[in-house]
């Protein structure tokens, strides 16, 4: 009952079954979200084989639909998400000086509510009729009419919200509540900063994606008419409150990246984070204006002018705040003893393909351009450039700047430079060539394609396929750092700070039995 | 900010929150064969109602018995609280996308319909409303003539009126009860408490007798256009919110009796009266936009 036996638990598969140890519950976090990245990223291979040549190749145009739907939700919500909370799961409670998450039972029930959820999700591609082919926006009337594989989504996006809102609420009371003595908030490193602002993204939003896919489900069976205009309703209703959660959603794939970012760069450019005020104030900022912008998604859907214009300028706005962080890592970089171990390289290529999805995001935020660009392929560029450019590739940061402390063994540093440099290579091979091809007029999931597109797309699916089999050097790597390897300092990094490189690499079972005294 | 003897508290490894995924994967399943009329769903979902069911009592009961053997500290007290309070905001998060929906249609859609000549010629808009291919309109709670293609709306006077009285009053008899238990008088906690259950049961009593009304008298039913369901939804939400309250004030009271609370150290009274005085001001809202207004 209290901590009397720190390193005391069942052993074999009780262990994760029943674990309320944030490690362990941090660990089973990032290994379902590997699982899940892997479904997610053979559906992508199935896109893109339908997209090497125009014309219909491999598979039914239906089935294709399903594809794009189920990778951008399984990549979304079984993904990136689950990556920072299982992040959050290991690193908040070593980096405040807590023993801890606050409410450990139900810690594991947020995570033990994701597979059930995503077995939902798959299991709506066997359902009658297939998964829903409506893409992961879930729009109605065509949701209204999909089969009986859009109930699995629905009820599977309720059980995937319920698991984001325990545990948000538990990072929430975690930072507020567990802190060692002398940790202020003005103290506390970025990584816990931003997962505060995102777990209150997520707790003022997730309800409203369930709102949301709740009268789907009763203007599907219970024939309510929310999205029928038959009876007074509007299918773009359901894209305002959509979007309503999406654009902060999108804040929560990426404000946890910054975090990251955060802790990153001033340990390899060993000086302390350039601006940290004003970095904890752009985060709430964005924060904010993310609650302000959601109909920039949907300017071609036919809005008032002034709300048009309201949306513009508010979206605008959002690079300011961007802006300063930016700004603060490069200044952190700025005459710092700079060396470039793995977790740097990360850091530095996702700073650095993040801004070029923010500087499209720019420009898709100009309404009248955005009707040019709308639902083409500059957009899928967009977006992967910020989640993959942004949020990926801080997961991947932050795994080798933790892996030793979670391991106690030092990982291969030549294997995670070639699998930087190649993700990182075939990365932008994949999504660069989709700028110009949204540039140019195709548009996004449509199995075929006019013949001038044909070039970019060949380039953008060979970039595809390294981009995933590069991560078999990565799973190799990690399997290998786990088993053995050179045994890691306390201190891994040379310029790192924080409580966490305070404790012993690999970290007890239960960091702190007492609280650390933070001055 | 530490416990008794200078350490944390940390629960032991739990099987409750497997068991009870595992229940909700039925019960969501059994869920989906039902809505597609598959034979096994209804007793897919009667098992995984039971395996939750059971597992709220389980869990519930585990902590209960934990604060009372006195193993939380203050800090595990703050932790409740704090997840408390952070769960009612995403609960008015929850019912603000209805009402969202209900001023997007009020203010926007129907109007819009009404000024497209082209798609419904001759739709006049209005509230409330049906929709240009819904129930007609007439006066607020008109039966309807049997077998007409019409609706009569609640209004605002009748019984929905009484239900705020009903709910407000069970405001102040759960403070009246809060403060004897501050106090250490125990009647006075016994009494007011089980007044506020009563009143609870009271409103969820007239509310049902609403609906049935609705719907055998007033054609008004979740398939009566906009009106119908934005009304069922945010009511219907409502109810279920207050159900839920009503049991959790019952579980207290019966902890009560048992002598489980002392002045000072009772989070689960508070945190059951911060939700009831949530779902009490969630119902001001109900009765302003969606019976009054």
């Amino acid at each position: 009952m209290s901590t009397d036996h720190h390193e005391e638990h069942p052993k074999g598969l009780s262990r994760w079954l029943f674990t309320t140890n944030h490690k362990d519950i941090g660990t089973l976090y990032l290994w379902f979200c590997f699982i899940m990245a892997v479904v997610g990223g053979i559906m992508s291979l199935v896109i893109r084989s339908e997209l090497w040549q125009p014309g219909m190749q491999i598979v039914e145009p239906r089935f294709f639909n399903q594809m794009t739907t189920l990778h951008g939700l399984i990549m979304v919500f079984g993904f990136v998400m689950p990556a920072f909370v299982g992040l959050a799961n290991w690193q908040l409670p070593m980096m405040i000086g807590a023993p801890d998450m606050a409410l450990p039972r139900m810690n594991n029930w947020s995570f033990w509510l994701l597979p059930p959820a995503a077995t939902l999700l798959v299991l709506s591609l066997f359902a009658p009729g297939g998964a829903p082919g409506a893409g992961w926006t879930l729009y109605p009337p065509l949701t209204v009419h999909e089969g009986m594989g859009m109930d699995f989504t629905i009820l599977s996006v309720h059980m995937l919200g319920i698991s984001s809102i325990l545990g948000s609420i538990n990072i929430i009371a975690t930072i507020l509540n567990m802190r060692a003595p002398g940790m202020t908030l003005m103290k506390m490193p970025m990584f816990a900063w931003s997962w505060l602002i995102t777990a209150f993204l997520l707790l003022a939003t997730i309800p409203v994606l369930a709102g949301a896919v709740t009268m789907l489900l009763t203007d599907r069976h219970f024939g309510t008419s929310f999205f029928d205009a038959a009876g007074g309703g509007d299918p773009v209703l359901f894209q305002h409150i959509f979007w309503f959660f999406g654009h902060p959603e999108v804040y929560i794939l990426v404000l946890p990246a910054f975090g990251v970012f955060s802790q990153i760069i001033p340990t390899f450019a060993r000086k302390p984070l350039f601006g940290y005020t004003s970095m904890v104030f752009a985060t709430a900022t964005i924060a904010f204006l993310s609650f302000i912008v959601w109909a920039h998604h949907m300017y071609t859907v036919g809005m008032p002018m002034t709300g048009e214009l309201f949306f513009m300028y508010a979206t605008m706005l959002i690079a300011v705040p961007t802006g300063v962080k930016v700004f603060n890592w490069v200044a952190t970089m700025w005459r710092g003893s700079m060396t470039f171990e793995t977790p740097m390289l990360w850091a530095i290529g996702g700073v650095f393909t993040f801004t070029m999805g923010g500087i499209t995001g720019l420009m898709l935020s100009i309404t009248p351009v955005d009707f040019q660009y709308h639902d083409t392929y500059f957009i899928v560029a967009h977006f992967h450039y910020t989640i993959i450019g942004g949020s990926v590739l801080a997961i991947f940061a932050a795994i080798y700047y933790w892996l030793p402390k979670w391991t106690g063994h030092m990982f291969s540093e030549p294997l995670g430079k070639l699998h930087f440099w190649l993700t990182l290579i075939s990365f932008n091979l994949t999504f660069f060539p989709q700028h110009f091809l949204g540039l140019a007029g195709m548009p996004r999931r449509i199995p075929d394609y006019a013949l001038q597109f044909t070039g970019f797309n060949e380039v953008s699916t060979i970039g595809a396929f390294m981009v995933i089999f590069a991560q078999l050097i990565f799973f190799y790597l990690v399997i290998k750092c786990i088993r053995g390897g050179e045994k890691a300092a306390d201190q891994v990094w040379e310029g790192a700070e924080g409580l966490e490189w305070a404790v012993p690499s690999p970290a007890p079972y239960h960091t702190f039995a007492t609280p650390p005294q933070v001055r | 900010m530490s416990g008794a003897q200078g350490s944390y508290y940390l629960p032991n490894p739990s099987p409750y929150p497997l068991i009870t995924s595992m229940g909700l994967f039925i019960l969501a399943l059994g869920f989906v064969f039902f809505l597609n009329d598959v034979a096994a769903g209804p007793w897919a979902m009667l098992v995984g109602a039971l395996v939750v069911v059971y597992m709220v009592f389980r869990w519930f009961g585990t902590v209960i018995s934990e604060s009372e053997s006195n193993v939380y500290d203050q800090q595990v007290d703050r932790s409740f609280r704090m997840g408390m309070a952070w769960f009612i905001l995403s609960e008015v998060m929850f019912f603000a996308v209805f009402f969202g929906a209900l001023f997007y249609v009020r203010q926007f859609s129907v109007e819009w319909l009404a000024g497209t000549e082209l798609l419904w010629p001759g739709y006049e808009g209005g509230w409330p409303t049906a929709g240009p291919a819904g129930a007609e309109l007439i006066a607020p709670d008109t039966p309807i003539a049997s077998g007409a293609n019409q609706f009569s709306p609640m209004g605002a006077w009748g019984i929905p009126a009484i239900n705020t009285l009903l709910l407000l009053s069970s405001g102040v008899t759960l403070t009246i009860a809060h403060w004897g238990l501050r106090k250490g008088n125990r009647g006075q906690l016994i009494t007011w408490l089980a007044l506020t259950v009563i009143l609870g049961v009271a409103f969820l009593g007239f509310q049902a007798f609403e609906y049935a009304h609705a719907y055998s008298e007033l054609g008004l039913t979740l398939k009566a256009g906009v009106y119908g369901a934005t009304f069922f939804m945010l009511t219907g939400f409502h109810g279920f919110h207050v159900t839920m309250g009503v049991i959790m004030l019952a579980v207290i009271l019966v902890r009560c009796l048992k002598g489980h609370f002392t002045a000072d150290h009772h989070f689960a009274f508070e945190g059951v009266a911060w939700y009831w005085h949530f779902v009490d001001v969630v119902w001001l809202g109900l009765f302003v936009f969606v019976y009054w207004l």
